[in-house]
């Protein structure tokens, strides 16, 4: 066993990791592992290599751009139909997988957990898919006539065989007067989920912001907000949304989990965008401000000392009157999150987390976390830029491991030398972990359970890790018969 | 608000009536019709039960919803980690691979080794070559497999990448680190097929490339090769090897993927079982080949009966006769007696098969799924006396499979009443089951928005079940396999049968404790 501080354990499975490439991704992963502490003077939060090329031959845990699109942005978007344009897989995989809750009448006014795909053929790569694409779209106003709009998610053949599928959605959208919209997501575009995030919200920057239609009629208020980047996992952002309406705010769109097209064409009346995802939808955010003139402000709903931050933030930007209602929903809660904690920090304070996620989740799950009294010794960001990790400087509170797109074998070492009591990450790795004896949580899909999301949700959460960490089944690994030597 | 006793998630947490409210406030602004006009909702929803909807919906041709396929590289990657010390290894981006990991991962709660070679712009521009370079040696160092089974997407098809040459290159320019890595690669283009086609193009691969030719081979009349498939079944793959045994030591499974799956907890192994590199690269030297999955390994069959000139068979053992046809075929084959082991578990499924007939005798059931499953459990169905109704096979092949189902259902009584629907997907089986309704569903996780939206109750038998744990881990195939099937679709109608018998003081008379 590796002795030392913590931040000299960190430092030592970096080199022993790096040992394993050949010299070339080497010197590539160097860049994207670190170190960093809150005190730390240029740490590996200001000086992580993010958004760039996977190393090739490597089991990367990354998506592409169209699961960023489709997957994230566009998909949750529940009244429209949302085409996986080209060969059958990339829909069926990424079909009902994310648990973007939201409430419809699923087939009929509601699309989100269903797989629409073009199905391409030998042919139509050959010939070319954009009749194909038409006929599709004339099918689907036949069969869903409540459709209130239709998304082309291009995979990876469309932008390589030359279709012109803005041209069928402009023509579609003239013939049927829906919106359809064609966005180029190919998944090999970029280097990660990431640039398919920036497409889809490009796609609504021009093709969703432009419609008044929807907001010409709008009466709106002085506390009016639109919550922007929460998908709604697990109802996410209906905890957000009684926060926000306890509080006195009106809450006119919700982007995109459960969203309606409405609310995507309405979100340019808000007073404020609250950033949920910073990483996902900042590109539409910062085109609202410029265009519109509304201000966004990034907010954190994880667990109760960032919440209650967030809400005093949130209440500032609106006046007094907020800010005494604020106060209110805050008191009422505290004591019920005070208890949560009195119940679950015994049984969990000084648990050691590691996390691997995307988007926001490896920083701002960080305080939940704490507020249990848990510590984060290492995080790392799927699809993060430069301006994630600079946040995340400010969550961190002790010596952490910091890891750009890691993949298994280099979170396998990482987690076997840091040895957390949990490890917080994904479905492909969750297995990894479990297998090694450790308590484990998805916490992309919050391991279907959830909201994680404003002070009732906390419960909900502290629950789920006090589940993970003390259950029973983890001291079985070990065989009555077998000898209690450590292993390594 | 939560109540710190009984603390709830979002099940319940939502059914608060704060919750409640938010989301009736939610509606003002929401443009769904079902916030909007909730006639106009039940008016449309109402006219998607009908006829008439039924025949515009069949008169699709370009849109296809709710699929009962996935692509090539799927199969592929399952046919690689039949192999020991293998890495599936994907041409393509490493998008495609996530999708592939999440996707088994979800269905056998087990980690899934594979790699991509990150594919992006640049490749699409210069080809993938250079990716396969870095990749085949990261892979390599990183993971150290034996032998790493390359696959390509969709992207790399259509801008035709060479497999061959790059393969070549990437070893060529490994100053040495490849040189003791087999690699092995397939065509698996996503626009092509199924699921099931990526496996026969990676499994005719692997055994191409991993024999010697046919001037080479050394003939032990004594092996015999049997391929499972693309098997979600680990319990399947286990009972065909133990069948196996009883007749011969020499009967090797050729794509043995049953461990990789079905790891123990305590260490974590990246490659788990699997068939030897020594018993894959002398699969030619085998007397004959039996494929369980005759239209999984329609190409690999071609190798095997035109390249190799070995003998070739295929068997379906899902249900009594098919797998009767299966343990004729290894006593023909091995030329020995069935042993008297397999006659008893014979008895003992027909002994079964003769207690619980009455529940699923006459009873409609609507089946889909991969078309060799299909014809087993088909079988199955009419062996009991049940009435396959409608049979949907998204994935047929275009040659045999319809005759060969045909052939199946002939033997029910029922026959004529019987539909097989080839080349259709699950919304098309929405209608056929408002239309002509069916007492039980038997389908993979999909068909649980059927069983919501239809009120027909489903049976998960079949690929992917992401929504119940374990079922993979049982067999379907051979007599204790079909005794399982017997005892999971007998409980359903009986769990059925209680569920429309509980009314209290109306139907309860009939709720009986002993069925």
């Amino acid at each position: 066993m590796v002795s030392g501080t913590l931040q000299e354990i960190q430092n030592k499975a970096i080199e022993e990791v790096l040992e394993k490439y050949p010299e070339k991704a080497r010197k590539n992963r160097a860049k994207h592992l670190g170190v960093d502490s809150p005190e730390g003077v240029k740490g590996a939060c200001d000086t992580t290599k993010s958004n760039k090329q996977t190393v090739p031959g490597v089991m990367s845990e990354r998506g592409c751009a169209y699961a960023g699109s489709k997957g994230v942005v566009w998909g949750p978007v529940k009244d429209m139909i949302h085409i996986s344009h080209g060969p059958v897989g990339c829909g069926q995989y990424s079909r009902a997988g994310r648990r973007n809750y939201y409430v419809g009448h699923t087939g009929i006014d509601t699309f989100v957990t269903m797989n629409f795909t073009t199905d391409f053929s030998e042919k139509d790569i050959v010939f070319g898919g954009d009749k194909k694409l038409k006929k599709a779209l004339e099918e689907i106003d036949v069969l869903f006539p409540l459709n209130n709009g239709i998304s082309i998610q291009s995979e990876c053949p469309i932008g390589l065989i030359g279709d012109d599928i803005q041209a069928v959605a402009k023509v579609h959208k003239k013939d049927s007067s829906k919106p359809t919209v064609a966005v180029s997501c190919e998944g090999f575009r970029g280097v990660s989920q990431s640039l398919g995030h920036h497409i889809a919200n490009d796609v609504i920057r021009d093709e969703i912001m432009p419609d008044t239609s929807a907001r010409q009629d709008f009466v709106t208020t002085d506390y009016d907000v639109a919550v922007i980047g929460d998908y709604n996992i697990g109802g996410d952002a209906w905890g957000s949304r009684l926060l926000l309406e306890e509080m006195g705010l009106r809450v006119i769109a919700q982007w995109s989990g459960d969203a309606s097209y409405k609310e995507l064409a309405i979100a340019p009346k808000a007073k404020l965008n609250l950033l949920h995802c910073y990483r996902s939808m900042n590109y539409i955010s910062r085109h609202m401000e410029q265009e519109f003139g509304i201000p966004w402000m990034e907010f954190n709903f994880f667990g109760p000392t960032k919440t209650t931050e967030s809400i005093r933030k949130i209440a500032e930007f609106f006046g007094p009157e907020i800010q005494e209602k604020a106060e209110k929903v805050i008191a009422k809660y505290t004591a019920m999150t005070d208890a949560v904690k009195e119940k679950y920090k015994p049984k969990l304070e000084g648990k050691k987390v590691m996390l691997y996620v995307g988007g926001l989740r490896p920083r701002h799950v960080i305080g939940a976390y704490e507020d249990l009294g848990m510590e984060v010794i290492g995080t790392g960001y799927e699809f993060a830029h430069g301006d994630d990790y600079k946040r995340t400087k400010e969550d961190i509170s002790g010596s952490t491991l910091i890891y750009d797109d890691v993949n298994e074998l280099e979170l396998e070492t990482f987690v076997k030398r840091l040895k957390p009591d949990i490890v917080g990450s994904g479905i492909k790795e969750k297995y990894v972990f479990q297998k090694m004896g450790l308590p484990f949580r998805q916490m992309h899909s919050w391991d279907y359970s959830g909201p994680y999301h404003g002070y009732d949700a906390f419960a909900v959460f502290a629950k789920d890790m006090d589940l993970a960490l003390n259950s029973p089944v983890w001291s079985h690994t070990k065989a009555p018969w077998e000898t209690e030597e450590e292993g390594a | 608000m939560q109540d710190i006793e009984n603390i709830v998630n979002g099940q319940k947490l939502f059914l608060k009536p704060e919750y409640q409210e938010v989301l009736k406030r939610k509606k003002e602004f929401e443009g769904n019709m079902g916030s909007v006009d909730s006639e106009k909702l039940e008016e449309i929803s109402e006219w998607t039960k009908s006829w008439e909807y039924r025949e515009k919906n069949f008169s699709r041709e370009a849109i296809t919803v709710n699929p009962a396929k996935a692509c090539q590289p799927l199969g592929a990657i399952m046919a690689a980690l039949g192999f020991e010390n293998t890495m599936p290894y994907v041409h393509g981006s490493h998008g495609c691979v996530a999708y592939f990991r999440g996707y088994f991962t979800r269905h056998f709660k087990e980690p899934t080794p594979c790699v991509s070679d990150s594919m992006s712009e640049s490749a699409a521009v210069f080809g993938g070559l250079a990716n396969m370079k870095d990749g085949l040696r990261n892979c390599s160092a990183m993971y150290k497999p034996e032998h790493i089974a390359v696959s390509t997407t969709c992207m790399a098809e259509v801008i035709g990448d060479d497999l061959n040459a790059f393969v070549q290159g990437a070893v060529e320019d490994a100053e040495g680190d490849l040189d003791n890595t087999t690699i092995t690669y397939a065509h698996t283009p996503s626009f092509v097929g199924s699921h099931i086609t990526g496996y026969d193009n990676m499994m005719k691969a692997m055994l191409e490339q991993l024999n010697p030719s046919r001037e080479e081979k050394v003939v032990d009349e004594e092996r015999i090769n049997i391929i499972p498939g693309f098997e979600p079944y680990l319990g399947s793959v286990a009972e065909i090897k133990e069948i196996s045994k009883m007749f011969s030591d020499k009967i090797v499974m050729i794509g043995d993927h049953e461990e990789q799956w079905n790891t123990g907890a305590g260490e974590y192994k990246l490659y788990a079982g699997g068939t030897t590199m020594e018993d894959a690269k002398t699969a030619i030297n085998a007397k004959a080949t039996i494929s369980l999955q005759k239209y999984s390994t329609v190409q690999t069959a071609k190798t095997i009966k035109n390249k190799w000139k070995q003998g070739y068979e295929t068997c379906n053992p899902i249900g009594l006769s098919g797998t009767d046809a299966f343990v004729m075929k290894l006593s023909e084959l091995t030329g020995k007696e069935v042993p008297a082991e397999l006659a008893k578990q014979r008895a003992q499924l027909v002994d079964a098969m003769q207690d619980s007939y009455p529940y699923m005798h006459g009873k409609k059931f609507a089946l889909y799924g991969d078309p060799d499953f299909l014809l087993g459990l088909v079988s199955f169905i009419v062996e009991m006396g049940g009435i396959p109704s409608h049979v949907l096979c998204h994935n047929a092949p275009k040659k045999g499979w319809e005759d060969d189902m045909k052939a199946v259902i002939s033997k029910s009584p029922w026959a004529e009443d019987c539909q097989i629907w080839v080349g259709k997907d699950l919304w098309h089986l929405r209608s056929l089951l408002f239309t002509e309704p069916v007492d039980f569903l038997i389908g993979n996780v999909y068909g649980k928005e059927l069983y919501r939206d239809t009120g027909t109750p489903l049976i998960r038998i079949g690929f992917p079940i992401f929504d119940r744990h374990h079922l993979h881990r049982y067999s379907i195939s051979g007599y204790k396999g079909t005794l399982n099937l017997l005892t999971w679709i007998t409980n359903a109608v009986l769990d059925q049968l209680d569920e429309d018998t509980k009314e209290i003081g109306k139907t309860d008379y009939f709720f009986d404790c002993v069925r």
